[in-house]
Formats: structure tokens, sequence, C-alpha cells
């Protein structure tokens, strides 16, 4: 493969990567299945890191799969990648605490409205 | 009373100077004024509820499109209520302009009325001031498909059935663009009416800056 080629592959996965943190931004994300697919990307992302603390020449092999010099450029990339979801996925709840902290301070001032109204 | 079915909304934060005087303006020229203290760090809610409002108090500041949402559900728990109209909290609305609004609703059998600047000339901005709402209705009018002349005025009547289509989720200024939206939707009858907008000093020091105009365009896209 020559060099163009050989980035192709990192490409479409840090590509892939960053589409999945969009479709997690825009997808409303509430109850287990949400949480259990969070647990179990982070199972996977336990195992991956244990395997690569005893055997760090795995990652250099990865990184040459797939086109990438060295390991430990991998590592930096999959990093971005994996900030830009926690920032998707951690946007999702601020808003969904927005939108509750909202419904119950309403639901208060309107309790107080109704009491208002009654006395 | 002749507007006995009206009540007044006036989302509020921070507006202790100038409130008393706002609400006692207003109290007893239509049925019902109804303010929604939007967390206030001062004394806007005794100021309200001393001029003679109903206050309904947020716990936390959450926003003007949330307090308007707020005052607009509690609005239509009010028995008789026909016409809601909103009314900014810093005076630079007449109550005159609100009572044609609401004459020129009934006589016309409309679902909505709103305020405009722009339909006359009485109202006097700055060339600052002009270009950021003339903006707002340009990227209001593309997103909503209506055709208004100025869009961020808290001047608005609503009759009860097109405000029960009213649920504002944007809590801070793009609720302005959201309510139009929401209101068009319902195809009720609408239109403007112009106002003259007072802009006092006071009222000058918290009004839309440019920065400001950032802001909605980015609540609007990325909601």
């Amino acid at each position: 493969m020559d060099p163009q080629d050989q980035q192709l592959v990192i490409k479409i996965v840090l590509l892939v990567g960053v589409l999945i943190a969009t479709a997690l931004l825009t997808r409303s994300s509430s109850g287990a299945r949400h949480q259990a697919i969070r647990r179990v990307l982070l199972v996977l992302f336990a195992v991956a890191t244990a395997a690569v603390i005893i055997a760090p020449q795995l990652l250099s092999g990865l990184a040459q799969l797939m086109g990438v010099g060295r390991g430990t450029d991998l590592l930096l990339y999959g990093l971005a990648v994996a900030f830009v979801c926690f920032l998707a996925t951690y946007y999702g709840r601020m808003r969904m605490l927005n939108r509750q902290i909202t419904e119950l301070t309403r639901a208060l001032a309107l309790a107080e409205g109704r009491r208002e109204g009654t006395s | 009373m002749p507007n006995e079915d009206v009540a007044i909304l006036v989302p509020v934060y921070n507006e202790a100077r100038v409130l008393g005087d706002v609400i006692a303006g207003l109290v007893g020229h239509v049925g019902h004024v109804v303010c929604v203290d939007d967390g206030s760090t001062d004394s806007s809610a005794e100021a309200a509820r001393h001029a003679g409002a109903t206050v309904l108090r947020h716990a936390t500041n959450l926003g003007q499109g949330a307090a308007l949402q707020t005052a607009i559900e509690h609005a239509l728990t009010l028995p008789g209520v026909c016409y809601l109209v909103t009314f900014d909290a810093d005076g630079q609305h007449q109550l005159s302009d609100a009572l044609a609004m609401v004459d020129l609703a009934r006589a016309e059998d409309l679902g909505v009325v709103f305020g405009s600047r722009f339909l006359d000339e009485r109202t006097k901005a700055g060339f600052l001031k002009k270009l950021v709402l003339k903006t707002a209705v340009w990227v209001t009018n593309q997103s909503t498909g209506m055709r208004l002349t100025d869009a961020h005025n808290g001047l608005r009547v609503i009759r009860v059935d097109a405000a029960r289509a009213v649920h504002l989720t944007q809590n801070r200024m793009a609720h302005a663009s959201e309510i139009v939206l929401q209101l068009g939707r319902t195809n009720l009858p609408w239109r403007e009416y112009p106002v003259h907008v007072l802009y006092t000093d006071y009222s000058r020091a918290k009004g839309q800056s440019l920065l400001n105009a950032i802001n909605i365009l980015f609540e609007l896209t990325f909601r």
C-alpha cells in the first residue's frame, strides 16, 4: 500500500468514531439500553487497556495494520475521538438535566400560583 | 371592566427599580396581571406583589423563555381569561398599545397579534440595534416561514386557543423566535400592530447587544 492508501484506514476509523459521537449527540439518551451499551464499551475499553499494558507491541501492531506509523499516534487519535464522544454524551446529559430543572422549577411556581388563587 | 378577560404576563428578572411603576400602571386596567419572577436576587417579587400583581417565583434563574412559559401555563388555568398579553418588565411597552392590540384581536377574530417597532417611525433605535433586530427578524422569518417585520418584540397578544399550542423549550433569548414558530403552526389568523417601544436609559443598559444576537443565532441553530 502506498502511504495515501494506508492513511485511508485510520481516516475511516476516526470518522466513524466522530459519526458515533454525533449520533449520540442527536439521539435522546435515556433508558437501560443506553446504559448497557456504555457498560459494554467500558468493559471493552478495560480489556483493551489491560492487553496493551501487558503486551505494548499489540498497539504498535494494530497501528501498523491501520496504516498509522506508531502505537502512540494511534493512542492519540483514539483519545481525541474518545474525548469528542465524552463531550457528546456529557452535553446530552446536561440538556436533560436542564430540562428537568426547568420542569421542576415551573411545577413549584405553578403550585404557588394555585395556592394564591385559592387563598 | 371591559378587559376583564385579559391577563397581562410579565416575566421579570432583577427589575426592582422600575417594576413597581410598570405593574401599578397595569393593575386595574385588565382582569389579571401575572408576574413570573425568574429567580431575581433583588426585591422584584415584593415590588410586583405590592403593586398588586400575582407573583409566581422560579426558585432559580432559568431565562425569559422559561418564565414566559410558566406565565402562560398559569394564565391558562385562570377562569374566564380569553386573551394573554406578554409584556416586558422594563417599562418599554405601553399599556395603550397592548389594549389596542387586544381590541384588534377581538374586532378581527385574530389568534395572535404581534407588536412591531418597525411598522411606523415612532420607535427610535440606533443603527447597531436596528441591524441586530433586523438580523433576528430575518433568521426568524427563515425558520418560521412567516413574514414579520419585528421578531424580538416582547409585546404580543395571544388568544387562549393559540396559547395552548405554545410549549417553549428555549429557555434563553431564542424563545422569541420559537414562540413565533409555534404560534404560526396553529394556522390561526394573525396580524402585526405598530407599537411604540420606549428606549429609556434603563432599558438601553439591559437591552440586546450584538453579542446577544450571536447567542440567539447559536441557540436557534444548535437546539
